[in-house]
């Protein structure tokens, strides 16, 4: 089937496809919000690749002599309880926090869609038991969930953002089952059976692209509780170890100076704030510029 | 029509039963029928008596219970059981039956734009090798249906009942069918558009020598379409006759007070109002009856202890009544 | 339109226009409408899909939706009282009390989780000042009224079937003796078996509150079946008024005589049926002059220049071309 479409249709298929996208990113273009949203993600994604080029500091040279420093011209952000720079540590953090938030999105977006989408399309035996095992996921919270994975897999980078995607799964697949539930229903689904299409078609091209609104929504909602999942793991220590910068474990460590240092806990917070504002913006306009319904 | 005795589909005993929380729905009870290359079959009856449910299960877009759809073979004169067949060989079939869905507001997926939409059952199929080709062809169809080419990006929402509903026809005419469910294709449309619609599908019958089965609750949309019109009732059909004797002498007390509940849109024309007490039973374990006794002004005894079988009372006039001959006039 | 018999209006709509002013631009739902509905009497408002009839409907009601629907201009004199110069409180009174209304869907103009006596009994405690124990004896009364026993009067709407439903919705817009009721599509979810015995009750009832009525519809066969006076809408405007019997006697608009060409009829053969060619106009871009010329077979030069004015054809026969009206030499 995909070998037909891409061998035989090159031409049509190309002509689609890019004039889709170039349609989404047009019609995205066209909201102020959308577009905030997608530079801060640019700017944290250029930060994240680059770090070693434009951090001013190491990010775990300690530097006992400038302890606790609030911001200067030498440290534009003040510094830590070890004399460490806090832009060059949010610098750093970028790239720890948004991998830990994209993957562990991305694994729980793949394995919870999959299988709400199975469970949603074929519904029956099939279902009651993908559903029951979630259920039963479900009612452990996610953290203690996590917590148990990142325990048994132990401690690394990989490892939790296994732990925080594979805790999040449930959530994902009850979404996905819910809108594909609404979707199959409908006579165009019927309509796609009716020429022949394949079940996988059916899903793919017919029941996906109909339920993305409440998955995207939902995907930059679980960046965000990603990144302070993760946070917390790292602060009992099953996630990120010291010194390596995260921004979850930067505001924890600076949770204790709050009162007399509140630079150590401000801007980690602001990072991870604007971080989750910038993914609702894009998520929503992407939700917007990918409905054909929508278009003017 | 080509040959009086050419039985293109033979439908037998077909049963569909849906199981429900509260007992099993009998929503198609023991259906046989035939229908003739090139003829359109009417199939009428009020919502829930299982027209639709008939017309997928004839292009097994449901699977029957029990019974058979015979669909002559192209070549020779051996028949295939549409019911029976394998998922590898129905996807053959597909390419020969078709349907066009009641509404077009939601049988089209609205993500798709219409050049996509035409062109699905054509990639779905394999059907051409050269991209120019399946242009060729999707061109062909639209100018087939009547949809002008500046409309092949637009997207279903932007267009109306009418255009949306030539996008379901062209994409259903793409495989070159020789059979084709028309599910209820006008009814969600207004007058002036249905009108058009159902020229262009009687012009496309006469083009190709498509056989229609045709779904309506519309009585004079059927008559106007169809050769022969089969009047559904909970789930079997009551009375099946040319088209001109079903409204000149109907036989079943049920089709005639269809006919009678008909608004027509002239003044002065005498006729008697039959108005049908009460709604139609639940099709759920139905009892062994005429399911329209309790209904039927002319309910003896006999039609509540067993249900009539549908009898040719007249050539070509099958009813299922007992009292049929008794109350023609 | 006849002036002589102004005092005898129930409803006398001078001029109204509906707008709906969306982000893309403004949709000229109802533009210079006027009709006139004398007591008693049923009127026919027929149209296709988008020429304005729920519009209209709404608007007299004065619930179109603010924003975007605004009425730009006009007058809805009712019982002598311009309704478009009433406060909201008095709306309110007259809504359900003086005018009732009846809408298309049964299924979603009840309220799912409340008994239907109840919803009666809503309706009567708002415009009558009677207790909660004679309200709901009212409601049973009601139900009775359009055929539902009143052991029934404490089921839930979901337990009643679609034509049920809509003799409940029936009980409850004649609740508060309505002097006005408008009918948008009321048979149109229903069975053809059902909508007979629907429009039955309907006709009974009429006689028997004496309300005047506006029936919305598309089919002119349920026109034929209880209507007085018929008004055909296309695009926003009346373009032809009469009564039913000069109206289905001598057609005078040829969009009405198209309308009627293209319903299949049940005891003739043709082997294509007539058809009014192209498509209902945008509601943003109205074609200038007579909204119908792109699509008539007879337009002239004037058609796509000048808006055509309503003519009276003989007897209170209206109609609004410019064709028809040198045809008959007005």
């Amino acid at each position: 089937m995909s070998e037909n479409l891409e061998n035989v249709t090159p031409e049509l298929v190309k002509r689609k496809r890019r004039g889709a996208f170039a349609e989404v990113l047009f019609r995205l273009s066209k909201s102020p919000l959308a577009m905030f949203g997608l530079a801060i993600i640019l700017l944290l994604i250029f930060c994240a690749l680059f770090a070693e080029a434009i951090s001013p500091y190491s990010p775990i040279k300690q530097d006992l002599m400038h302890m606790f420093e609030t911001p200067s011209a030498e440290h534009w952000l003040g510094t830590d309880e070890f004399g460490r720079d806090i832009l060059s540590r949010l610098i750093y953090g970028a790239r720890v926090s948004l991998q830990v938030g994209f993957i562990a999105v991305g694994i729980a977006l793949v394995v919870g869609g999959m299988l709400g989408a199975v469970s949603g399309y074929y519904s029956g035996w099939l279902d009651n038991s993908i559903m029951r095992v979630m259920d039963v996921l479900l009612s452990i919270p996610q953290t203690l969930l996590a917590i148990a994975i990142v325990a048994a897999l132990g401690p690394s980078l990989m490892n939790l953002m296994i732990a925080v995607g594979i805790s999040a799964v449930p959530t994902y697949a009850r979404i996905v089952r819910g809108s594909v539930l609404s979707i199959r229903s409908m006579e165009f689904i019927e309509a796609a059976r009716a020429v022949g299409s394949s079940d996988l078609r059916i899903i793919l091209r017919h029941i996906l692209p109909n339920s993305m609104a409440p998955i995207i929504v939902q995907s930059t909602l679980g960046v965000a509780s990603a990144i302070l999942n993760a946070a917390g793991l790292s602060f009992i220590g099953l996630g990120i170890q010291p010194p390596n910068p995260e921004w979850g474990a930067m505001l924890s460590g600076g949770r204790q100076y709050i009162r007399d240092f509140p630079h150590m806990t401000l801007y980690p917070g602001l990072a991870i704030m604007f971080t989750i504002l910038a993914l609702n913006f894009l998520g929503d306009g992407l939700r917007d510029a990918l409905d054909p319904k929508l278009k003017r | 029509m080509n040959d009086v005795n050419d039985k293109y589909i033979i439908v037998k005993n077909l049963k569909k039963y849906f199981n429900t929380k509260r007992g099993r729905l009998h929503a198609v009870d023991d259906v046989s029928f035939e229908i003739k290359k090139g003829e359109t079959l009417g199939l009428v009856g009020e919502s829930g008596c299982g027209k639709s449910t008939l017309g997928r299960c004839l292009i097994r877009l449901l699977d029957s219970t029990s019974g058979e759809v015979l669909l002559k073979n192209k070549d020779n004169d051996s028949y295939v059981d549409v019911t029976k067949v394998s998922a590898s060989e129905m996807k053959a079939l597909r390419k020969r039956v078709q349907i066009v869905f009641q509404d077009p507001y939601s049988c089209l997926n609205p993500r798709l734009s219409v050049w996509e939409l035409i062109a699905e059952p054509l990639i779905v199929n394999n059907i051409y090798a050269k991209s120019a080709d399946m242009r060729r062809r999707i061109r062909e169809l639209m100018d087939t249906v009547g949809l002008a080419e500046r409309l092949e990006n637009s997207y279903p929402h932007e267009l109306d009942g009418g255009r949306r509903q030539r996008i379901g026809i062209a994409r259903s005419l793409a495989l070159n069918p020789e059979f084709i469910v028309l599910d209820e294709p006008v009814s969600a449309l207004d007058v002036c558009i249905q009108a058009q619609i159902l020229n262009l599908l009687n012009s496309l019958q006469k083009e190709f020598n498509y056989t229609y089965v045709f779904i309506s609750h519309n009585l004079s949309v059927v008559r106007h379409v169809s050769d022969r019109i089969a009047v559904m009732y909970l789930g079997q059909i009551v009375e099946l006759c040319e088209y001109q004797d079903l409204f000149k002498s109907p036989l079943h007390p049920y089709t005639q007070a269809l006919l009678s509940a008909i608004p027509l849109a002239k003044l002065d024309v005498k006729r008697e109002r039959i108005i049908l007490e009460g709604d139609v039973p639940s099709p759920i374990e139905p009892p062994n009856a005429c399911r329209f006794a309790g209904r039927c002004r002319y309910a003896c005894d006999k039609c509540r202890q067993g249900a009539p079988e549908l009898k040719e009372h007249e050539p070509g006039h099958f009813v299922a009544c007992y009292r049929a001959g008794e109350l023609n006039n | 339109m006849s002036e002589n018999n102004n005092n005898n209006l129930m409803l006398d709509i001078k001029d109204l226009t509906i707008h709906y002013e969306t982000d893309s631009g403004v949709v000229h739902a109802v533009e210079g409408l006027n009709l006139q509905l004398g007591h008693g009497e049923t009127l026919g408002l027929v149209g296709e899909t988008g020429a304005g009839k729920t519009t209209t409907a709404l608007g007299v009601m004065r619930l179109i939706p603010n924003p975007p629907g605004k009425i730009k201009s006009g007058e809805i004199i009712f019982n002598g009282e311009n309704l478009l110069d009433k406060s909201e409180a008095d709306m309110r009174k007259i809504r359900g009390g003086k005018i009732a209304m009846i809408f298309q869907d049964p299924m979603t103009s009840l309220n799912p989780v409340m008994t239907v006596d109840k919803q009666i009994a809503e309706m009567i405690k708002l415009h009558r000042n009677v207790s909660e124990s004679e309200a709901l004896k009212l409601a049973g009364d009601m139900l009775e009224l359009v055929g539902i026993r009143r052991e029934r009067a404490k089921d839930y709407p979901h337990q009643f079937s679609g034509g049920m439903k809509q003799r409940v919705v029936i009980a409850i817009a004649l609740a508060c003796d309505p002097e006005l009721l408008i009918a948008d599509e009321p048979t149109t979810a229903l069975d053809v078996t059902i909508q007979a015995q629907v429009l039955e009750l309907m006709k009974e009832l009429k006689t028997k509150f004496s309300a005047s009525m506006i029936l919305i519809t598309h089919d002119l066969g349920i026109v034929a079946d209880i209507c007085d006076k018929v008004a055909i809408m296309y695009a926003g405007r009346v373009v032809e008024y009469a009564d039913k019997r000069s109206l289905y006697s001598n057609p005078i608009h040829p969009y009405t005589n198209g309308l009627f060409k293209s319903v299949p009829s049940i005891d003739e053969d043709v082997d294509e049926l007539p058809v009014i060619p192209g498509l209902m106009p945008d509601p943003m871009d109205l074609p200038k002059g007579c909204a119908f010329h792109p699509r008539c077979a007879l337009a002239m030069n004037i058609c796509s220049q000048e808006q055509p004015k309503m003519c009276d054809f003989g007897n209170g026969h209206c109609a609004a071309c410019h064709v028809m009206a040198k045809r008959y030499e007005l």
